[in-house]
């Protein structure tokens, strides 16, 4: 496992960008060859989007032979709700890159069969060879995509009902309507996640250091579901300064004294970064 | 979930900022069969990429303009011209592309009996093209209005309605053709007449007129909706009794209704200081119309309108020998242009009020007078002067200033 901690937000955004470029770059992808990326949404990944966009904007990277799988979506929510998480997608990721829309994959919250379609989404994830980097965000609670509290640590792709405090936290997206938001989702299960041959968690704030300690310092605890990462062979948590005040010093310490090997994870080969190097100056 | 797939060449118009729900956001414009597409359902239902990719340059898009007063131009007057009708709005619509107007109502002045039945019938609702703007019907301006303000219509000609609807219906022949009617509500049976306008989906609009604001908002309760060229051929603004200028500010208006006023922002017609009132007043009624007259877009000299010679001097129309203004000869470009510098009301509420309000007028906002997603896709590409870089109609270029740029803008997905 590994704990990436730079000192805020943007930091955290510039970080999984990169890192997430690096992957893609290295990995050559082509007609033959596609690198699979799973996304969340939430307001965690924001950052890490709008630095994607401004790669691809810049020329520095394409999604053209990039398929994505979404990590959740709400059941019974209309797909165009400004709130589903096809529109979060669409009008923060989607829109703005080249990703061929037979490549991007979000779970059908209003399918008419839900289990068969979190089945087939499964069977889609296999046929498109697995996932190279899966890419999360956490709660305050610990859960991975909606795998709330006391969710099973092998569970597959299926529909969930969400915990009480998930749907007060989600009122503020519904006008504080508590009845507005919806109950139950579809969401891939932990054990879906652990098969991505890498998995890469943002952690930001200090409302959820209580979550990361949980996820790394304690054992694993389904009800603390991110914490199943730690036997996961590649594991990246990403996180600012504030999500570490719940973390020993000595873990703080250690990991950051590691700061070296992690910048060369999103370095540029010398003969690109010049290019790279425009984009900032320019920036 | 069943798939909507079309074969047609899909259009995508980027880096541009869209006048969409009273803003300019930065955004693409999806164009496929003459219509505005909502990406999203692009991108989820059908799959599917643009065919081609249009870079706009950082250029505005916004919809293609609405004149819904223009008596003609090019040297053809609609109201003159009873030979040859086609023709001549042919030629009319085919000259406004390039001022950015995609659809307007041709203008007929008062006018005799048989000129009404000979040219209504011949100027028929229709779509624009590469031919030309498209036409929304008639705006029949007279007979029926008040020689007291008759501005440069033809007395002679100025009628009543004393049998109702009937006189009406006998003047134009036939109503299929006609959109707006414009009529001084003081007239006696005003009211049944509106009402049965209006039932016949023509919209009625006050002016040539000598009401007071107590006979305009009767005419508005009975169904009138808009105000011909506010200022000019009515009673002016008085503090006691403000007159159909009042209707702006009237609390007798439903909650729901909104009474739009046409006003010629040509810097001739309508003092700066008027138009900036107005649209203090009431920003969301403010309808642009050029009242264009034959000789837009011929020099200066002496030209027709109706049966009468008019002259040309600079900006100015004026009746051959006097100072009685008889339209303008601005086109609805200038006159954006001219509200935006004018009333400073920024580059929104000026496109607003050349666009989505005289659709909103008309009632056609789910076709025309916005982008908004499944409406026709009669835009236009503008830079941040206001200038046009380009026409669209129904997604097809019908004019553009350079022909050649497009060429090179043009990105074909293969």
């Amino acid at each position: 496992m590994r704990l990436v901690i730079v000192d805020d937000y943007q930091k955290v955004s510039d970080w999984s960008a990169r890192y997430i470029r690096r992957r893609i770059l290295d990995f050559k992808p082509g007609p033959k060859r596609y690198f699979t990326l799973g996304l969340p949404t939430g307001s965690t990944p924001l950052g890490t989007y709008q630095r994607l966009i401004e790669f691809h904007k810049a020329g520095l990277l394409s999604f053209k032979y990039v398929k994505t799988f979404n990590m959740d979506e709400y059941v019974a929510l209309p797909r165009d709700h400004p709130e589903s998480y096809h529109s979060f997608m669409w009008n923060n990721f989607f829109k703005h890159i080249d990703i061929n829309p037979e490549n991007a994959h979000i779970l059908d919250g209003n399918a008419p069969d839900l289990s068969k379609e979190c089945e087939q989404y499964e069977k889609k994830i296999t046929e498109a060879g697995g996932i190279e980097l899966f890419v999360g965000g956490i709660g305050p609670d610990g859960h991975i995509a909606f795998n709330e509290p006391g969710s099973s640590l092998v569970s597959r792709t299926r529909l969930k009902t969400l915990a009480h405090d998930t749907i007060i936290a989600n009122a503020r997206f519904f006008g504080g309507d508590i009845n507005k938001v919806p109950t139950q989702a579809l969401t891939v299960g932990v054990g879906t996640v652990m098969d991505a041959r890498e998995v890469m968690i943002l952690i930001t704030g200090a409302h959820k250091a209580y979550a990361l300690h949980k996820a790394i310092e304690n054992g694993i605890n389904h009800m603390w579901t991110v914490s199943a990462f730690q036997q996961h062979p590649r594991t990246i948590f990403i996180c600012d300064e504030d999500a570490t005040l719940e973390l020993k010093v000595k873990t703080v310490k250690y990991f950051k004294s590691l700061g070296y090997v992690h910048h060369k994870l999103i370095e540029d080969p010398v003969e690109e970064s010049a290019s790279f190097q425009k984009l900032n100056s320019s920036a | 979930m069943p798939k909507q797939e079309s074969d047609s060449c899909l259009y995508q118009f980027h880096n541009c900022r869209i006048l969409r729900d009273h803003d300019l956001v930065i955004d693409d414009l999806w164009v496929r069969d003459g219509k505005i597409l909502d990406p999203e359902k692009l991108f989820y239902d059908e799959k599917r990429s643009a065919d081609i990719q249009i870079d706009c340059e950082g250029n505005i898009i916004c919809p293609g303009f609405i004149d819904v007063q223009i008596n003609g131009a090019y040297g053809v007057d609609f109201s003159l011209n009873t030979d040859d009708v086609e023709e001549g709005v042919r030629k009319v619509a085919k000259g406004l592309l390039a001022h950015g107007v995609t659809s307007f109502c041709p203008t007929l002045v008062t006018s005799p009996v048989d000129v009404y039945h000979k040219v209504i019938p011949r100027i028929k609702k229709c779509n624009g093209s590469g031919e030309g703007a498209g036409i929304l019907g008639l705006h029949l301006e007279g007979p029926f209005i008040n020689r007291e303000k008759k501005g440069a219509h033809e007395e002679q000609f100025i009628r009543a309605f004393p049998a109702g609807i009937q006189d009406v219906l006998q003047t134009y022949g036939c109503l299929d053709n006609a959109a707006i009617v414009t009529l001084a509500p003081e007239l006696d049976n005003s009211k049944f007449v509106i009402e049965e306008l209006c039932a016949r989906g023509v919209h009625v609009s006050l002016g040539h007129s000598m009401a007071d604001l107590i006979q305009g908002e009767e005419a508005v309760s009975h169904g009138a909706c808009f105000i011909t060229h506010l200022f000019n051929a009515m009673l002016p603004f008085h503090h006691r009794d403000p007159h159909l200028v009042g209707l702006l500010a009237s609390q007798r208006i439903p909650i729901d209704k909104c009474i739009y006023y046409g006003l010629i922002a040509d810097g001739i017609h309508t003092h700066p200081a008027a138009l900036r009132i107005a649209h203090s007043i009431h920003p969301t009624g403010l309808v642009l119309v050029t009242d264009a007259i034959s000789a837009m877009g011929l020099p200066t000299g002496v030209h027709h309108i109706g049966t009468q010679k008019i002259s040309i001097c600079g900006k100015r129309a004026v009746i051959a020998g006097t100072n009685t203004l008889c339209g303008s000869i601005a086109t609805m470009n200038v006159c954006v242009k001219h509200l935006n510098k004018e009333a400073n009301c920024g580059v929104v509420n000026s496109l607003e009020a050349a666009t989505l309000h005289p659709a909103s007028m008309l009632g056609i906002t789910d076709s025309k007078g916005t982008l908004d997603f499944n409406t026709d896709a009669d835009f236009l590409i503008l830079n941040n002067n206001l200038d046009i870089e380009a026409t669209y109609i129904a997604g097809e270029k019908v004019w553009d200033l350079t022909p050649l740029n497009e060429c090179l803008n043009m990105e074909i997905i293969t």
